[in-house]
């Protein structure tokens, strides 16, 4: 497959607080290499020399919306950004989520910040007709998220928090239906093995790495497959089940 | 040739910019950007005689005006690099590649280095005897001047193709080495590979990297780099290529000033593919800015009178 990758600079459009670590950000700018959901924006930010890996929550024609969590120099940097102001966007980064297993019942599974890749997935699921559920994982209610957007779009939406406090208490694996036909996930590792083990049919995992480039070339972000050494930023960051090896 | 072409250990090339082994793979990463022909050459990710998967994860850490890898090694072995990443090189790139070489013993070396000596579209040999990131090979032999005479000595054996040993930082005097690498043969030195470092994050209050330390590059260093080729180029009568934190046209003429005959450019193009493209482009005006007629004039420029 090739994968045309631009790099140009884009136009803040909104940026603001879903929660209290968790932003909202519409981004202007030549959308043109995004080709699937699951895919990952990376992005420069003056004063740092990495760029920082996003993944794509939406697009439209003209924007892209991404959701991020302030966890350190360079989200805490893009939170106090404002609209007007650019930044340099790499897109078209990763291979994304492939929508033609899913079949009728697809089922998506998200964790914390690994809800967002999920949105433009059941978006696109919806579109061509199939019927989507999404459980959605949080600790508390106050770091819940675009329960209401699943919802808006058509999804049936089951929502967990570890606490209880809103939603269903437990993980998102305590509120697996009965009946799907194949699934997506995205979050924490802990919770991505435990999806591993409990799903019945054959899936697709979303995972995160720390990354040099983000297009392939260092090999900063690499794990082992059954099918051999992969890339998460350039042969990822989506892999099948089947393919996943836990641990080293 | 072209005012910005330099003479590498008796191969042309058109320009001195020379994309550092680990940071543009075999290549074909950055056919998707632009057309590479338009590299002096690139070297190629290091190489070993066995594939390596390296180091585990997270093997990155961000640092100011800089970063840490420690990705020890990660390639497909020299038997696949030449059965499947040369002949797609091939296909985008028609100028002679600089094969880096690493390896955990002196025949492992000379082997690696035996089998890509057969290959035409290799140009230059770049021994890597400098990398911080795996244990008992790599730097162990790039700090003892003995031990990198020894690996140089034998890759001469196996090769006619020009040696390059890519030297190491983490040392008392890198002078010392790289007199021993031409004593044993080297046809050229490149320095600076990356220096030893660490973060520690503090939510977690361990190491960043899993490996605990890597190596650190990006233009942090560039002063460093700079003075250890001013100092090797001072030491030595064959070719230096300097490299550490080069990312623009003026860094790289600074480093030809100081003695370099070439340039390499290594984490610039981590953060910006297009990096070296826009770097050779400079070149002219730049030069043109200080009053330089041909690149070639500025090489150690800055040690005379």
């Amino acid at each position: 497959m090739v994968i045309f990758i631009k790099d140009s600079i884009w136009q803040i459009v909104s940026n603001s607080a879903l929660t209290k670590a968790v932003y909202q950000m519409r981004l202007r700018g030549d959308v043109s290499a995004i080709t699937a959901p699951g895919q990952f924006l990376n992005i420069r930010l003056a004063g740092l020399t990495l760029r920082r890996p996003i993944s794509i929550c939406d697009r439209d024609d003209t924007t892209a919306t991404i959701l991020y969590k302030v966890v350190g120099k360079g989200t805490e940097q893009l939170s106090h950004m404002k609209p007007g102001e650019t930044l340099q966007v790499m897109a078209g980064l990763g291979n994304g989520f492939d929508l033609s297993p899913a079949g009728a019942r697809p089922l998506l599974i998200g964790g914390g910040v690994g809800v967002p890749p999920l949105y433009l997935l059941a978006r696109k699921l919806i579109e061509t007709g199939r019927q989507v559920t999404v459980i959605l994982g949080f600790n508390t209610a106050e770091e819940c998220f675009y329960e209401e957007e699943f919802r808006a779009i058509g999804c049936r939406t089951i929502l967990t928090t570890a606490d209880g406090s809103a939603g269903r208490r437990g993980f998102v694996t305590d509120a697996l239906p009965e009946d799907y036909t194949y699934f997506y996930t995205c979050g924490p590792e802990a919770m991505l093995k435990a999806v591993f083990q409990k799903t019945v049919t054959s899936g697709q995992f979303s995972f995160e790495e720390r990354m040099g480039c983000g297009f392939g070339a260092c090999m900063g972000c690499s794990c082992k497959t059954v099918t051999g050494y992969k890339r998460i930023c350039k042969d990822g960051p989506v892999l099948l089940k089947e393919e996943i090896l836990w641990g080293d | 040739m072209g005012r910005l072409s330099v003479d590498l250990c008796g191969i042309q090339l058109e320009n001195p910019v020379i994309p550092a082994s680990g940071t543009f793979g075999y290549g074909a990463e950055f056919c998707e950007w632009y057309d590479i022909n338009l590299l002096g050459t690139f070297s190629f990710k290091g190489t070993t005689l066995e594939p390596r998967f390296g180091n585990p994860t997270p093997r990155i850490a961000e640092c100011t005006a800089g970063m840490i890898n420690a990705v020890g090694l990660q390639n497909p072995g020299v038997k696949k690099v030449i059965e499947e990443e040369l002949p797609k090189l091939k296909s985008c790139f028609s100028k002679p590649v600089m094969a880096n070489v690493s390896g955990f013993s002196v025949e492992e070396y000379a082997k690696t280095c035996a089998l890509l000596d057969r290959e035409p579209q290799v140009g230059w040999l770049e021994v890597n005897i400098s990398c911080p990131n795996v244990h008992g090979g790599g730097m162990s032999f790039g700090t003892v001047p003995e031990a990198a005479a020894e690996v140089i000595a034998a890759v001469k054996k196996a090769t006619t193709k020009p040696v390059i040993a890519k030297l190491s930082p983490n040392v008392t005097d890198i002078t010392e080495i790289a007199k021993a690498c031409e004593a044993a043969g080297a046809d050229g030195v490149s320095l600076i590979n990356t220096l030893l470092g660490m973060r520690i994050d503090l939510k977690t209050k361990r190491p960043v990297i899993a490996n605990t330390m890597g190596g650190f590059s990006g233009p942090a260093i560039f002063p460093v780099a700079l003075r250890m080729v001013w100092q090797v180029a001072n030491a030595v009568k064959i070719p230096v290529i300097g490299m550490g934190g080069v990312s623009s046209a003026e860094d790289v003429i600074e480093m030809m000033l100081a003695g370099a005959t070439a340039v390499e450019v290594g984490t610039a193009n981590l953060i910006d593919p297009m990096a070296c493209k826009k770097i050779i482009e400079d070149l002219p005006g730049v030069m043109d800015r200080y009053g330089i007629q041909n690149l070639k004039e500025c090489i150690g420029g800055a040690h005379h009178g």
